[in-house]
Order: C-alpha cells, then structure tokens, then sequence
C-alpha cells in the first residue's frame, strides 16, 4: 500500500492505492496556521481500520515551503558573495545582509583572488551582532570549484546555526540565480527542519516503519530526512503533483499538452514522450528567478470563476476571481456561467447564469447566447493563445550546435490532456481549437494524491573534468578530486553514473526506478599557444528523469474520440 | 556611461560542433568561456535581454551580396548560413523594433570575404554583416549604413564590397597594416570614384591602448557619424585588439570595449574575430551586452587587468592624434578630391591579386566601374583563381540609375562566355541573379 498525500490551499486531500489500484480516498480542510494538524487528520482518516505493517511508504505534497517564501515567514539570512569582475554588487545584493569578499574564482574554477581571513571573520562578527543565525554563502563560477565556497564557511562555521552554500544547490550555472536558491534556502531552513521534525515526530507515534517522502518541485521525490538539507526543493510541489497525477492517471508516452483549469487559474505542462518537460535552469517563485529544479509550468490568470467584463468596449476575463460563479451565488459573470447558459453543462442555478450574462449582454446588444459564446469562445481562445506561446517557445529555444540547428528535435503534441472542473464542457472546442484530440483523465479529483504517491525518486548531478587543471568536480556532492592527464569522457560519464545511482539511492530512489540518462555530454579540445592542446574540458550532466515508480502498469488512457 | 535601459537581444550562436580544423583558432572551443560568462553573469534573465535563436540565411541572400565560384553552396558550411542568419536575425529583431539593439554573437566571422569568393580567406568564406546589410535593404527599402570596423584586422573583405557604395559608410579601425595581415587598410583606401570618402581607414600603431582607441572614436568616428547621419550604425565588432589576443599585438581591454560600445551605440553589433577566448572574450563579450543594454559595465575586467602595465607610449599617443587629424581631413574634403580620381574617364579598372590564406588559393582581378553622379556606378570583375575557375560578373548597385543597368544587362547579354567557365549577372535592386 501507498499513500499519497496533497496539501492545497483549502483542502488536503489523501489517496490510498493497493496494488496501485485506489482503494480508499480522505479529504480534510487545510489549516493553513498548522499544516501538521491536516496531515494527522487526513492520514488517521485514510488508515481507518488499514493494517500499518502493509505500508510501503507514504508521500507528501506539502505547501510548507512554498508557503513560507509567499507569506514571508522567512528568517534573516546573512549572505557572503565571492562575485569576481561582472555585474555591479547592486545588481547582485539580494537583501541587507548582503556582503561582498575579495576572493574569487574565475570560469575554469581557477582560484583568482583568495579568501581573506580578517574580511571573513569580520563579516562573522557582523552578522552575531545583528543576531543572524542562517549564512548563505555563494561565489561565482562555485560550481567549478567549491573550495572557495567551503573554505569561508570553514571560518565562521562554528558560530552559526546553519550554513547554506551555492554549489549544493545545483551544477547550472547563474551567479544571480545560486544566490537567490541560496538564500531561499537559508531563509526557510528552520521552518522546513520544524515541520521535518514535527512529521517524524508523528510517524515515531504510530506503528509504521515505512519511509516518508517529499515531493519535489520536479515531480520527483525525496526521503524526508534527506530533503532536510534541501528545503527549496520542496517549494512548488502543487504543480508538481497535479503534472505527476496527470502522467499517472494518464499513463501516456506520446508528446502532450496537459491543462488544469482551476476556479482562477489554468495550469499548462508540457510532456515530452511522455516525459514531463524541465525548466531549462530552475523555478521561479515570487519574482526570485532559481536554480531549483523544476517542471515547466504556465499559469495563466483564467478559470472557470473568473470575473468577466467589458473594459472600454472590450471583452476582458480574469484575473481575478470576485467570489464563485453567479451561478452558484457569485456576485460576477463567469466562465462556468456562460458554460451553463449554453447547456454545456448543467450544474449551478440555471437562473442565475443567465441572469449574470444578461447583465453584460447589453453593451454590444447581444442576446444572451451570443454572449455567452463570446464569452466562452474568449475562454477557450485565451488558453489556446497560451498553450501554442509556450510550444512555440519551447521548440525556438536556443541552441548552439549545428547539428541541433538541423537536427533538433520539437515537441509535437498528439494529445491534450484536460483535468479540472470545466475539462468535459471545454474539452471539444479546445481540441478543435488546437488541432489534436483531447482526454479528460478519471479520478482527476484526487490526481495530486496519486501523482505524490506513484512519483519516483528524481534527481541530476553535473560533473566537469578539466584535464589541463587535473581537476573533476561534482559540485552538487560537494565533489573535487583530482584526475589523471588520461582521464576521458567514458570514464567521465561512468562516474557521473555512478555517483548519481548513489545518490538517488541515498534519496531514497529503488533500484528498479533508476531510470538514468545524460542529458548533457560535450568535450572541448582546449588548445592554447600555436596549435598545442593542454587538455580537455568534459561536460557531463546525467538525472533520473521524473516519471512513474516502476511496477506501475497501466493502460494509456485512449483518446476521445 | 548612459543612464538609459535599452532592450538588447540576443542571438548566440557558439556553433560548438563546427571548427576549421581541430587546432586552429576558429574551433569548437572558442566561446565556450565566453558562454559560461554570459551564462554564470545571469545576463539572459535580465528583463532588458532577450535571447533569440538565429535564422538561416538563404542562397538568396547570400547571392545579393557575393559573387561565389562556383556557386554558394560549393563555398559554405552549414555553420556559415547559421553566422549570416544570426546577423539577419538581429537585424530583422531591430526593424521590427522588437528590441533596441542586438548582438549576434556567432561564429564563423566574414569580414575578410570579399566580393567574388573562390574559398575562405582570414577564416571568412561569406561577409555575414555584408549579407545583412543588403538583407535590410532588401526586405525594409534604401538604408543609409554605417559598418564601424573594430576588429584588429582591417577588413580587407568588407571594404572590397562596400568600395563603390556611397550609402554605406564604412570604416576601419585596426592594427597597422605593416605589422599585421591582410596587410592593408591603409588612409589613402579611400573608396571608389562613385564613393569617395565613404571607405574610411584607421590604421593606429601596435600597442594601442583604451586611451588611443577612444581618442579616434570621439574624434573621428563619431564627428564624421554625425556628418553622415546613417540611418543605422551597426558594429562588425572583433575582439581581437585586446592586450592577451594571441594573434595581435594590441592593448585594447574589455572596459574599452564596453566604452567603446557605450558611445558608439551601434543598432546591430555582429562578432568578428578575437582569439583570447579564456582571457580576453568572457569580459569583452559581457562588457559589450551591458553597454548595448544600458547596464552598469564598471565591474566587468580581466582578472589581471593593470591599465598602467598596458598603456600606450606619449609617442602613440601623438601618432594617432596626427593620423587622426589627417584623415578627418581626407573626409572633409572628399568631394574635391573626386575630379583628381576620375579624371573625366568613363570607367575606372583596378587590377587586384588576392590570397586566400585559409584555402590557400590564389586570383587575380581586373574590376571595372562605370563612373557615375546618379548611383555606386555599374561594376564588372573579371576573375581567375588557381582552383581553374575563370568568371565574369556583372553587378548592378543598389538604387542604380536606369543608365548603369541598361549598360550592365547590355554587357551581360552580349559578353560571349568564351573561356569564362560562368558567368555572373546581379541585380541588387530587382533582387536578380543569373548564371550562364
Ligand atoms: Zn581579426
Ligand atoms: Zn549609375
């Protein structure tokens, strides 16, 4: 048995599935003051009369973090930034605590400035007298050389509660972004170890030894424990769930658009061969731009209770959400409204929607089913005009080779998945709409549950080898070692592997789920003076790329037809 | 340095699978650091940049511009309609105002191709900035340009394209012909009979530093900009005359760079050469984006940049003023001076014998042009190269007047193709292009 959990924003709902059939389902309302409480509620609501002993593990979706950054229930962070030459330190100071060292490392992650004790130790100082407890520290290039980095918390490392440093966060580069993960990172630490805490806490008082796992922005998952170090990769979760339980309820393999159209927002993902699609560098979560692994999502400000009106003689829907639709007591026209003036559906007080629609017909002098075409015929326009903006972006990204330029491959959608309350009225138009059949998927109620519960265990590691320097790192693992002149791309890659099966095993992942690729694989001849080649520079990437924990064996939904 | 923000796009295209041959300069390798500078800086998710993926250029465009023996797809890689793409898409992001201004920032370069081209020469086989300046013509109608040359070398290769064109301004500012190849771009290239004044050199001594470089820019470059007044100023900007190029003996560094970039305010910059690529290329590349993005640039220099270990002597410093002066007023008296070029004479013929070191084929040129008041005058080469191929080419200029076509199509028509193994005819205006 597994058990998945979702907290939303009102309700937290739980999924328990027996041989990966659902065989129960539990719904309690957040308390968003104390998450914990929900989690005990819905899990003692689930496991009525189960056997724990049957547990396999139990996965969590939870908002702790998310919520945290959004609310600003963050801690003072004290940062310490090795910048180098580039962007002025204005550009680069993310909040007051910000301070700026001498030392520094260059793009090869060779040592061009070194660290200043009395700089550092000064800057320790300050931050004591101010009462800071969380450090950030973060240089530029630290990735290809975290000893810069490790070395300035060497100094002050006793005197803090807690040192985040940059090149944990993540092997892609962006200064600007590993400070912002950092920081992030630091500033929920405390609250994220709590609720960490607080779960194992719970879990001691029942009788199960099943692990707990995290969901992570990247529709993968975590052991608790081992997310406890990672705060932000829990942030986002939500989206993460509802593309996962799209994926799992849908089991498909072809490349898709999948669509949650919520009460305020549409939620769109992208799959990939039945993939779910990365953002290329990281999440971004309230204006802060991160490293944090993340699936791509859009969210576009239109739901089915967004508020509809006319503004200087034009038709404007969302983003805002005056209350439910009139409909069902609401005091605006809505989306679900006009949806129910045109028999699309018949939920809600028929009445009142017509009433609503009425109210705004006037302006134009439509009646009131041509307005309510427009008004549906704008919905569905608006997501469409989005989904095909993000297709259009996804395929014209960059890239730097020629082969990619001839060669590259673009993403073809076969099918649109649609999940939410308007999926069945909407489903027909936007397929027409888009040119390819849609598929509502069964159960999509519950579809964040499931797809915390049947996520594997994700996760990517980056390792550059510079042969001339005789220098590998894995900055994620805290890896610098030392490797021979011979040193070549396979050995290169078999490392990469390596170290990343341990790591995702350490995380919790089974070995039937290390489903590993290379996702990035480049060698450069470096060749200095008139022809002479001192080395080469190896790049490699490798992840467990999100999807669903193995055994899971189901039919691909069919398409409608 | 400018307050103003300017939206900035760009287009960078490393071609990390593409190199002339493993070791030389133009290899794989050659902005893989510049990358991860641009990519470490953050500078793609600033609001004001915007990245774009390059386009290809066309046989179309290429054929606007060049005369290729045998024809264009023999004389180019795949890589090279990606470099002239890219220089079309940030011009196309500009005219569509899009952005403000754009950089492509691809490889393989183009300065050094010349108008007829029988194979690469100084890494170039097609002019990518050549090709986009006849594309914008094209596509947006009779543009007034200005090509500012600031690679180290002079480009032998655009000037041969823009001599007779008195619409596109073209300087050159580089290393001393004397002490560097092509071994050209000397004052006294001065543009055709129909374009006098309009090829402008700067050849400044080895071992110029920010201050000389900045010196001609404000005293020369930017006065006669203002004279000219172009309808668009685009930067075929090499980094090759930084203090650490291995290949040059320059002293420029990545601050001048941006400052130079800062006062020049090209609309459209397009990378030329610059083989520092570990040292050097990171900073002026960054330098570069943030000056054309209107971004503070202060704090972006060489890890051992010491501008007192690399300043020019008193001595270049009074030569350039010298050599800046003199030109300015060559410039200024360009239009007195044509009655001594032309002579009265109908046509002009210039005999020319040009290398290409990086095929290692050799031609000889005979070029005639029709001397004209109304247009860049009709233009006729005939040409011979050491690969067997013998062509001749007639090229009718842009905005051409009716009596330098009807001149150029009566050539065409009635020169036999005797020992010619093709012959050529272009229409810029009409966008024509025949092969017999
Ligand atoms: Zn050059
Ligand atoms: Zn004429």
């Amino acid at each position: 048995m597994i058990v998945g959990i979702d907290v939303g924003g009102t309700h937290t709902d739980a999924v328990l599935l027996d041989n990966f059939e659902i065989k129960k389902t539990a719904k309690v309302l957040t308390d968003r003051e104390n998450l914990i409480k929900s989690l005990i509620e819905v899990t003692e609501e689930i496991f009525e009369g189960e056997d724990p002993g049957e547990l396999e593990k139990v996965v969590l979706s939870t908002t702790i973090s998310t919520n945290a950054i959004v609310q600003g229930k963050t801690d003072r962070v004290g940062m310490i930034l090795a910048a180098g030459p580039g962007l002025s330190s204005e550009m680069l100071r993310i909040n007051e605590d910000t301070h700026f060292i001498s030392g520094y490392v260059n793009h090869r992650g060779i040592r061009v400035a070194d660290t200043d004790r009395g700089e550092v130790a000064g800057i320790g100082n300050i931050f004591k007298k101010e009462g800071i407890d969380h450090v950030g520290i973060v240089g530029k290039f630290s990735t290809r050389n975290p000893g810069l980095e490790t070395e300035i918390g060497d100094i002050i490392n006793d005197r803090f509660r807690h040192i985040s440093f940059g090149h944990r966060m993540s092997g892609n580069l962006s200064f600007p972004r590993r400070i912002a993960t950092t920081y992030l990172n630091a500033a929920i630490w405390d609250t994220y170890n709590a609720f960490v805490k607080n779960v194992m806490e719970y879990v001691k008082h029942t009788k199960t030894t099943a692990p707990i796992y995290i969901l992570k922005a990247d529709g993968g998952t975590s052991e608790i424990s081992q997310s406890a170090g990672y705060p932000v990769g829990s942030i986002l979760s939500g989206p993460a769930a509802s593309v996962m339980g799209i994926l799992s309820l849908t089991n498909g393999s072809k490349d898709a658009v999948a669509l949650d159209i919520g009460g305020t927002t549409t939620d769109i993902a992208i799959f990939a061969g039945g993939t779910p699609l990365l953002e290329p560098l990281g999440v971004t979560i309230e204006g802060h731009k991160t490293l944090i692994r993340g699936l791509l999502t859009r969210s576009i400000g239109i739901g089915g209770d967004s508020r509809v009106r006319y503004e200087d003689g034009r038709l404007v829907i969302g983003p805002e959400r005056d209350g439910p639709a009139a409909a069902f007591g609401g005091p605006s026209p809505t989306p679900t409204d006009a949806m129910i003036a045109l028999g699309l559906t018949n939920i809600g007080n028929l009445d009142k929607a017509l009433k609503a629609v009425k109210e705004i017909a006037g302006v134009k002098n439509y009646s009131i089913e041509e307005m309510a075409k427009e008004m549906f015929d704008l919905v569905c326009r608006k997501i469409i005009s989005a989904v095909n903006e993000m297709l259009r972006e996804i395929n014209n990204k960059p890239v730097y080779t020629v082969h990619e330029i001839f060669e590259g491959k673009k993403i073809k959608p076969e099918v649109v998945y649609i999940a939410g309350g308007p999926a069945r009225p909407m489903a027909p138009y936007i397929d027409k709409m888009l040119g390819f059949p849609s598929c509502i998927p069964e159960h999509a109620e519950v579809a964040n549950a499931i797809g915390a519960a049947l996520a594997r265990t994700t996760t990517e590691l980056t390792l550059l080898a510079d042969t001339e320097k005789g220098e590998m790192t894995i900055a994620e693992e805290g890896i610098q070692t030392g490797i021979p002149r011979g040193f070549t791309r396979e050995d290169a890659i078999g490392i990469c592997e390596d170290k990343l099966r341990e790591r995702a095993l350490r995380m919790g992942a089974q070995e039937d789920d290390l489903d590993m690729e290379i996702i990035e694989d480049q060698v450069f001849n470096m060749v200095r003076g008139m022809g002479y080649t001192a080395g080469k520079n190896i790049r490699i990437k490798a992840q467990v790329k999100p999807g669903l924990i193995a055994g899971f064996k189901k039919e691909e939904l069919n398409v409608r037809r | 340095m400018s307050e103003d923000k300017k939206k900035t796009g760009l287009i960078f295209f490393p071609a990390f699978d593409w190199a002339i041959s493993p070791t030389h300069p133009e290899r794989e390798e050659r902005l893989l650091y510049t990358q991860d500078q641009v990519f470490e800086e953050g500078l793609l998710d600033l609001d004001n940049i915007v990245e774009f993926k390059p386009g290809l250029a066309t046989i179309q465009d290429i054929n606007r511009i060049h005369i290729c023996a045998p024809d264009a797809q023999s004389v180019i890689t795949q890589s090279h309609l990606i470099s002239a793409g890219g220089a079309i898409t940030a011009a196309e992001k500009v005219m569509q105002k899009e952005v403000d201004n754009a950089f492509a920032l691809v490889r393989p370069p183009g300065h050094h191709a010349m108008r007829i081209v029988h194979g690469a020469r100084g890494f170039c086989n097609i002019n990518i900035e050549a090709i986009m300046v006849e594309y914008i013509r094209h596509k947006y109608g009779p543009r007034k340009i200005a090509v500012i040359d600031t690679d180290c070398h002079h480009g032998d290769g655009s000037q041969d394209i823009f001599w007779h064109d008195p619409n596109t301004l073209y300087i050159s500012i580089h290393q001393d012909g004397r002490t560097l190849y092509p071994g050209s771009g000397f004052p006294d290239e001065f543009g055709g009979p129909n374009a006098l004044g309009y090829t402008i050199n700067v050849p400044l001594p080895p071992n110029t530093s920010d201050e000389g470089f900045l010196f001609a820019l404000d005293n020369l470059i930017l006065p006669i900009l203002d004279e000219f007044k172009p309808d668009l100023i685009i930067n075929s900007a090499g980094q090759d005359n930084h203090y650490s190029d291995p290949i040059t003996n320059m002293s420029f560094s990545a601050q001048g760079y941006a400052i130079l970039n800062d006062r020049l305010s090209p609309d459209i910059a397009v990378l030329e050469g610059g083989y520092s690529i570990e040292t050097a290329l990171p900073y002026v590349n960054v330098g570069i984006i943030l000056a054309m993005a209107g971004i503070d640039y202060s704090h972006v220099t060489e890890p051992d940049y010491d501008p007192d270990a690399i300043r020019q002597t008193p001595q270049t410093s009074r030569h350039i003023e010298q050599q800046v002066s003199y030109i300015y007023n060559l410039w200024k008296n360009r239009e007195s001076q044509r009655a001594g070029v032309v002579k009265g004479g109908e046509y002009a013929r210039r005999d020319k014998s040009i290398f290409y070191d990086t095929d290692g084929i050799s031609e000889h040129q005979e070029e005639t042009v029709r001397i004209c008041d109304e247009c860049g005058g009709l233009v006729t080469v005939n040409s011979r190269a050491s690969t067997g191929n013998r062509i001749f080419a007639v090229m009718i200029p842009g905005q051409s007047c009716p009596a330098c076509r009807k001149k150029g199509e009566e050539i065409f028509e009635s020169t036999n193709k005797g020992s010619y193994n093709y012959m050529y005819f272009q229409d810029r205006d009409r966008d024509i292009f025949l092969v017999k």
